[in-house]
């Protein structure tokens, strides 16, 4: 019950805390909904052993071809945003074609090649992608009510609750995802795939649909995105956010679920509210690649390493602790 | 018994190099099959072709009529030929249950439609008996919730042998299962095997440990540099000059 009584308050921190903040912190609240799904998307990609630096890339895939479909076909807004995701994940398909012949390292550089494409193919053709201005003017999601409170969403609260809600059936499937014999079948192909392989798993498959369930979800993300910016472009969606992402997802650590979700809560906070505070928000490149190679250094299993003491001293069971080397 | 696995005109080259060269034997079902000879006489490629990890030049690999070489390795493994590796290749960030359950990805195929709405109950429940069952096969069950790369070296070699047994084979490959064990597990493990046998698995062993192979092989083939040297039984490979001739200098240490 304790527990139950946890995730209620934690419910309700959540839905509170917009009121305590000014609006353009109500804005920060929003991107924070919205990068929480990229980066634990991203986890599930790296559950398999691969880290790719399209991320990003793909994410914008699922905000141009939503932002397109309300635009030019008339999509309903909140369907043209899963259909955003349906068609990130088909990209991530056809691309995985000629990706996972590669592994590692190669695949990382395969990877951010096969984004810088795509980011130059919407710079390229104005039509329909609008070149290098992008895209504007993007349909907002439409205000509606749910009878106790009045979605509006021009006010940043409201699109708040609507992605939250979102992110958070987002983060449900995902971990669901995690938790079942295919979780199980990605952590295999990313220890020993030829053990998984004489296992009888078709480990391209397996890279393939944690390629494509990941790209989905960053899809998503990136249509939640663009209609609430109304607006976007190529630069959006280049390798400095992708930097931020693995930057999350290191100094959070990757082992556990909530690791990269901690890491980009964490930094965001560090970077929203202390910097801004003091006046840095210039230095946050600096910043940022301090705090990374800090983490590294003194902690090599990230933020979550933390947690995961805490909660272990209380559950006083005597797990053995994972070995530092990922 | 009749044959099930046959090895035809086998030939595999690397470069100029011929490490197998026209290969042929056939295992009989249900019998303990003996792949021995001298090092670098082409065993473990032998193997990777039979599992499907190296595609064969030339020359066919036939499971029950059907030409399995050149096939992917999780392709055989559905065919139900399931191999082991040298070493300790598992899964050592999991846990020894994680592992077996590795092992029961084929007779319970994980559906993600079905674990994201939570449908596969059954099947997990199921799954999770099958890794079970193999464990205590193996008698690795008091260990389960440990890391797999934490056990002793026995237990992992048990534990190997474990993850290919949950997937209900009808042939396990073992590839040197004996490497650096001492004479006590040694033993425990010719049972276990004695035991796969009895259970209907058809088991083919690369191994250097002649006292192991003689003890418990129903059929033994020895090549040397690629090629077919002999075959028969424990008995009648002992005393074949050919294989002799083969080990001569090491025959003494080996036998």
């Amino acid at each position: 019950m304790p527990k139950f009584l946890i995730w209620i308050a934690a419910l309700a921190a959540l839905i509170a805390l917009p009121h305590g903040l000014s609006f353009s912190q109500q804005e920060i609240l929003v991107f924070l909904t919205i990068n929480v799904l990229l980066v634990a998307s991203y986890r599930l990609l790296t559950l398999t052993g691969e880290w790719s630096l399209g991320h990003v890339v793909i994410m914008g895939v699922g905000a141009y071809s939503s932002a397109l479909l309300t635009k030019k076909l008339g999509v309903y807004v909140p369907v043209s945003m899963l259909l955003g995701g349906v068609f990130a994940a088909l990209i991530a398909v056809l691309l995985s074609f000629p990706l996972f012949r590669m592994k590692g390292f190669y695949f990382l550089i395969g990877s951010f090649a096969a984004g810088e494409i795509i980011r130059l193919l919407w710079k390229r053709f104005r039509d329909p992608f609008g070149g290098a201005k992008g895209i504007k003017g993007i349909d907002p999601m439409p205000d509606f009510s749910v009878g106790f409170y009045q979605f509006d969403f021009f006010e940043p609260t409201s699109y708040y609750y609507f992605a939250g809600v979102v992110v958070a059936v987002c983060l449900w499937i995902l971990w669901r995802i995690e938790k079942s014999p295919v979780g199980l079948t990605f952590h295999a192909v990313h220890w020993q795939d030829k053990l998984a392989q004489a296992s009888g798993v078709n480990v391209r498959a397996y890279r393939t649909l944690a390629f494509a369930i990941a790209s989905g979800f960053a899809g998503i993300s990136g249509a939640l995105l663009a209609h609430y910016v109304g607006t976007i472009n190529p630069n959006a969606f280049d390798i400095d956010l992708m930097v931020f992402v693995l930057t999350w997802a290191i100094v959070g650590g990757t082992a556990t679920f909530y690791g990269p979700i901690l890491g980009c809560v964490v930094l965001t906070v560090i970077n929203e509210v202390v910097l801004r505070e003091l006046g840095l928000e210039q230095m946050r490149p600096l910043i940022y690649g301090a705090i990374m190679i800090l983490s590294i250094l003194f902690l090599p299993n990230g933020l979550e390493s933390i947690v995961q003491k805490f909660t272990q001293r209380r559950a006083s069971n005597g797990a053995p602790e994972r070995s530092p080397a990922e | 018994m009749t044959d099930f696995l046959e090895v035809k005109d086998l030939t595999m080259r690397f470069g100029g190099l011929v490490a197998v060269d026209s290969l042929s034997f056939k295992v009989a079902h249900g019998s303990i099959h003996g792949l021995i000879g001298p090092n670098g006489a082409g065993k473990t490629t032998t193997f990777n072709m039979i599992s499907g990890f190296y595609t064969p030049t030339s020359g066919q690999v036939l499971l029950r009529g059907e030409d399995i070489s050149g096939l992917q390795m999780h392709e055989v493994a559905r065919r139900g030929v399931v191999r082991t590796f040298q070493h300790s290749t598992l899964f050592a960030e999991l846990t020894v249950l994680e592992n077996a359950l590795v092992g029961t990805h084929m007779p319970f195929r994980p559906n993600i439609f079905a674990a994201i709405i939570g449908w596969d109950k059954e099947d997990r429940s199921g799954a999770e008996a099958r890794a079970k069952e193999a464990l205590e096969f193996f008698g690795l069950d008091h260990v389960m919730h440990e890391r797999a790369g934490d056990l002793s070296h026995g237990h992992q070699r048990a534990l190997g042998m474990a993850v290919a047994y949950a997937s209900h084979p009808d042939v396990v490959l073992l590839d040197e299962p004996f490497t650096g064990m001492n004479p006590e597990e040694t033993r425990q493990m010719m049972d276990l095997m004695e035991r796969l046998k009895a259970d209907g698995i058809t088991i083919l062993i690369v191994e250097h440990d002649m006292q192991a192979i003689m003890g418990l092989c129903d059929n033994i083939t020895c090549m040397s540099f690629g090629k077919f040297l002999a075959e028969g039984g424990p008995h009648e490979i002992r005393n074949h000059p050919a294989v002799i001739e083969a080990y001569l200098g090491g025959a003494r240490h080996v036998a």
